[in-house]
């Protein structure tokens, strides 16, 4: 009799754990410790938007997320720390730049890889970046008639 | 004069239920540590609180999920982006609904359960007869009791999402007619750890609240004045589901506020 009751206990907790690693490895993509990839940073006049956990896009194909976003306080400008998955190359001549999805959805950062420059290696930083377009700005220099 | 005396008799008599419930906690907690054979009293408990409450659970979960599902396709078909639907139905379950849900159905199913058995077990003195036996009531009836709610509440809550989510996919998906793909995808898109940290944090909150309210009611349920002998444990049942459920609520602001900075 204990015996069952400690094998119906054991399902129970089976099941449950098995709802928490679904819960947080597949719906909540939680990195079982470091994260294969490498660290590159990029440096942003405006991130206004953007999020740690955003995805990190090439052609449309997410390869990687922002791990980190700073300030620079001498500069006035945004340090943005990014995760690209290993077998991703970029060179010094790739542009990031912050895009949104649809009209009002997530920022993410889009990266058009290079062509013929050196290899990026872990820690180095992406000097071509494209801020995030501010539809606001856009919206009233279309009105006032400044474009 | 009589409004001053009655004022402060009223913030004293406050001040001494909010300590004795805090003693009562960390006397439960210390017992954890303290008391010999814990595992087969731990898993009795769970048994209790959590396999046969796996049903119910499973059965609240589903339809909260499904009519999250059908609310929130009419509110989202106005703006032409059901496609939001994931991201509504698994953020609300997650951060919300599946921990708060499952808290309160837990006091009314297994914390009532706990103050009944307790209560019983002290007006009939059976408590005392532990204590004469060197076997401290606390230990015996009260720590399992913590250790065992703190370890199903999460697995609970965290069945309720994947069963709510999978309601609402019923729901949006099967019945409305929304892609399977978009759905999940809107899913693991929006669902960050973050959320589900704070979902696990306020399950572990709601299990201490609602096994310290509970066994506290019953256990101390021979010293109340508003009746006697099986008035009394009644009395205390009643009062012990109530008090959970609303601490549950009022604990679930101050943590929502908290996180959310």
């Amino acid at each position: 009799m204990a015996k069952t009751r400690e094998a119906v206990v054991g399902l129970f907790v089976l099941l449950g754990l098995l709802c928490i690693a679904y819960l947080t490895v597949k719906l909540g993509r939680m990195e079982l410790g470091r994260g294969d990839g490498y660290t590159l940073e990029a440096r942003f006049t405006s991130v206004s938007g953007l999020r740690v956990g955003a995805a990190v896009e090439i052609a449309g194909v997410s390869v990687g997320r922002v791990t980190e976003i700073r300030l620079d306080p001498k500069e006035a400008m945004a340090i943005v720390a990014l995760q690209v998955s290993r077998d991703v190359k970029l060179t010094d001549d790739a542009i990031a730049s912050v895009k949104t999805s649809g009209l009002i959805g997530d920022k993410y950062i889009d990266i058009q890889p290079g062509g013929n420059g050196s290899p990026l290696a872990n820690g180095d930083t992406i000097t071509d970046t494209e801020s995030a377009v501010d539809i606001e700005a856009l919206i009233s220099k279309y009105v006032f008639g400044k474009v | 004069m009589k409004v001053l005396v009655w004022l402060g008799s009223w913030a004293l008599s406050l001040l001494n239920t909010l300590g004795s419930f805090f003693i009562f906690f960390v006397d439960g907690i210390r017992h954890i540590f303290t008391t010999p054979k814990m595992a087969p009293k731990v898993i009795r408990q769970m048994y209790a609180i959590g396999v046969q409450s796996l049903f119910v659970i499973v059965l609240i979960g589903l339809f909260t999920g499904m009519v999250l599902g059908l609310q929130g396709y009419y509110v989202l078909v106005k703006f032409g982006s059901t496609g939001f639907l994931g991201a509504a139905v698994s953020l609300t379950l997650v951060r919300e609904l599946g921990p708060v849900l499952t808290a309160i159905m837990l006091a009314g199913r297994a914390g009532s359960a706990m103050t009944a058995e307790i209560g019983v077990m002290r007006i009939t003195d059976q408590i005392d007869a532990l204590e004469v036996m060197d076997i401290p009531g606390m230990g015996y009836l009260v720590a399992p009791r913590f250790l065992a709610a703190v370890l199903v509440f999460p697995l609970l809550t965290s069945i309720f999402d994947v069963v709510g989510i999978f309601g609402g996919y019923l729901t949006g998906v099967q019945l409305l007619g929304i892609g399977e793909g978009i759905y999940f995808g809107r899913i693991a898109a929006s669902l960050t750890a973050t959320d589900i940290w704070e979902g696990f944090i306020k399950s572990l909150v709601f299990a201490l609240l609602m096994t310290l309210i509970c066994c506290r009611q019953g256990y101390f349920a021979h010293l109340r004045k508003d009746g006697r002998g099986p008035e009394a444990v009644a009395n205390a049942t009643t009062s012990a589901v109530v008090i959970s459920c609303v601490a549950v609520l009022v604990a679930d602001y101050v943590v929502t506020s908290s996180m959310l900075r």
